[in-house]
């Protein structure tokens, strides 16, 4: 048998390697947020939200990018959220025990990790080729393909976690099932469903893959949707691979800016859910 | 969960439902369908759009380094090449450190840190992966090329058999700068996953095992890590599947050369990144219908990682009777 102190040597060799682990890991993501913050804060200013990307050396801001984002954001969770409950509702109320739901959480599942670039191939084919060119809504669709899986997996979840006693007290009352998954089990679950489309929202407000080619980006402040947009991440892929230093300068103030955003949208989710788990 | 509920069998009975019911619950049924049909509609389409290449080319594109645009020559071997590497040198770096990470996190660390340490990983595994390409492309790459890439060219360039790994001047841009930020950027993704798994070991188990006099190691190398190896494995092969398809951190620093070198501090390229550089500069059909194949691949590949990673995270959800 191993000595004592032999045993308690590895034991406090492991452990310090273990902490020394954390350390090392904590203190690299620490000093990317830091240098981050600090080329981000330096580069922010009101132009930034006033002003449009500019020519190489002229002053601008992030206006369009930033507005081409939200708009492409806003879209693709009206898209993605309502098939996301149904296909959730779906999974946990009428096809609970189908074999249906099996096959479509396990495809559910790989669509959550699919590497977002096949996600633009795929929109790229089938929105970009047959209607001719890029446009802000083929960018808003694949988004909304990122969107999906997110939202049915915590709908699914948190539908479970609903008591079937509740529903069997509303199907006494004599209301349809429908209205009783309405009623008691959406209500019951609501701040999970929150959760998940605050989650996603934070996901698809970072991505950059899947709009490379199907909004692809544009210099102008545009509005249509059946045009080229500028969104943030794209501006910042194409700004920060160039020699301008103005323009690497709005690079990293738009990564500060999505980083906020994804940390500020994080945060609110998990205060939504814990006010749940609170009463 | 097990038993059928009153609830279910009501709704399997031929009791008459409302016409309302049936309309809402096909509707479910439809969104349901609209996932599946995602899926296959991503496979289809990635097939039709590469098949112009895959006729020209056949099977040979896979283990073809060629890749030149002027001649209309391409093969995916390079780009494979790189990802491999690239992910490898993340996983290798990165799952030691995540398990360390989820060890000091549910061992070692002062109770009163857990909880916000904890919600700091999972806040940072949302962290979009451009941010972690930019910070590579500025603030990494600049410093491996002036200190860490000359100090590995000098030390273990001259070691034989693997001084070839650390061969050529220091790019400060390659692979080994792209392995190492994927590391970065999976590192919060495997931590968390990892003290997750770890937190589903029953308390009974590590108490009886303390209660004998193991050491914390022991516990987690005997006890712990033995209980949830399944699904580590599964936590690990989710993350290679994250590495393997990773666009935007390596991008930034991998280069962009379509060759195969055997130094690891050489610029190359990995799938997604020559589709995200190249995809729209693509001037002929061939070439457009090149990276789609070159995304074909890297689909089949995550599928299949993934898929073994879905399938033994769920062997844990039924070990636990969950």
């Amino acid at each position: 048998m191993a000595s004592m102190t032999r045993r308690k040597t590895v034991n406090a060799v492991m452990m310090t390697l273990s902490t020394g682990a954390a350390a090392l890991g904590l203190f690299v993501l620490a000093v990317i947020l830091l240098y981050l913050l600090y080329k981000g804060a330096s580069a922010l200013n009101l132009a930034v939200f006033t002003q449009d990307t500019p020519s190489p050396m002229e002053p601008g801001g992030l206006r369009n990018a930033i507005l081409g984002s939200v708009i492409m954001s806003v879209i693709a969770v009206a898209i993605g959220t309502p098939i996301g409950i149904l296909a959730g509702t779906y999974m946990a109320e009428y096809g609970r025990y189908a074999k249906l739901s099996k096959v479509i959480r396990f495809v559910n599942d790989i669509l959550l990790s699919a590497p977002s670039i096949i996600v633009g191939l795929f929109v790229y084919q089938v929105l970009v080729v047959s209607l001719g060119h890029f446009s802000a809504l083929a960018g808003s669709v694949a988004l909304a393909i990122l969107v999906i899986p997110i939202v049915v997996r915590t709908t699914e979840d948190m539908l479970r976690l609903v008591p079937d006693q509740l529903r069997e007290a509303g199907l006494a009352m004599g209301w349809p099932r429908w209205i009783v998954i309405r009623t008691v089990a959406y209500k019951a679950a609501m701040a999970g469903i929150v959760t998940g489309v605050l989650l996603a929202i934070a996901r698809i407000s970072g991505e950059t893959a899947p709009l490379l080619f199907t909004a692809l980006s544009n210099n102008f402040f545009s509005l249509d949707l059946t045009q080229p947009m500028a969104s943030l991440p794209i501006t910042i892929f194409q700004f920060a691979l160039s020699p301008y230093d103005n323009w690497q300068a709005l690079a990293w103030a738009g990564a500060l800016l999505i980083t906020v955003a994804v940390l500020a949208l994080s945060i609110v989710a998990r205060l939504v859910t814990s006010k749940k788990e609170k009463h | 969960m097990t038993a059928t509920s009153d609830y279910e069998r009501g709704v399997n009975s031929a009791r008459p439902v409302a016409q309302s019911d049936r309309i809402f619950g096909t509707l479910t049924l439809a969104a349901a369908v609209v996932v599946l049909l995602v899926l296959l509609g991503v496979f289809v389409s990635l097939v039709m759009g590469a098949w112009p290449a895959l006729k020209e080319y056949g099977l040979p594109f896979l283990w073809t380094e060629k890749w030149n645009p002027v001649t209309e020559k391409f093969g995916a071997l390079a780009p494979l090449y790189g990802t491999v590497v690239t992910s490898i040198i993340a996983m290798v770096i990165a799952v030691p450190v995540g398990l360390g990470i989820a060890i000091f996190l549910t061992e070692t660390c002062p109770r009163m840190l857990r909880r916000p340490l904890g919600i700091a990983i999972e806040l940072l595994a949302g962290i979009p992966s451009i941010i972690y390409g930019i910070w590579g492309l500025f603030v990494f790459a600049p410093f491996m090329q002036s200190y860490i890439q000359p100090f590995l060219i000098d030390t273990l360039g001259n070691v034989p058999v693997i001084g070839g790994l650390f061969a050529g001047p220091p790019y400060g841009i390659g692979m080994l700068t792209a392995g190492l930020i994927l590391a970065m950027m999976i590192l919060p993704f495997i931590a968390s996953l990892a003290r997750d798994i770890f937190q589903t070991v029953p308390p009974m188990l590590r108490e009886s095992a303390y209660g004998m006099g193991m050491t914390r190691w022991e516990v987690n190398r005997h006890i712990v890590i033995p209980h949830v190896r399944t699904a580590l494995v599964g936590g690990i092969m989710l993350s290679l599947g994250r590495a393997l398809g990773e666009t935007m951190a390596v991008t930034f620093v991998i280069g962009n050369a379509h060759r195969i070198s055997g130094s690891i501090l050489a610029p190359g390229t990995t799938i997604s990144a020559a589709i995200a550089n190249e995809f729209t500069e693509a001037t002929t059909p061939i070439y457009t219908s090149s990276l789609i194949a070159l995304g074909l691949v890297l689909f089949i590949l995550t599928f299949i990682v993934l898929a073994a990673a879905q399938w033994m995270l769920k062997r844990m959800k039924q070990k636990s009777g969950a």
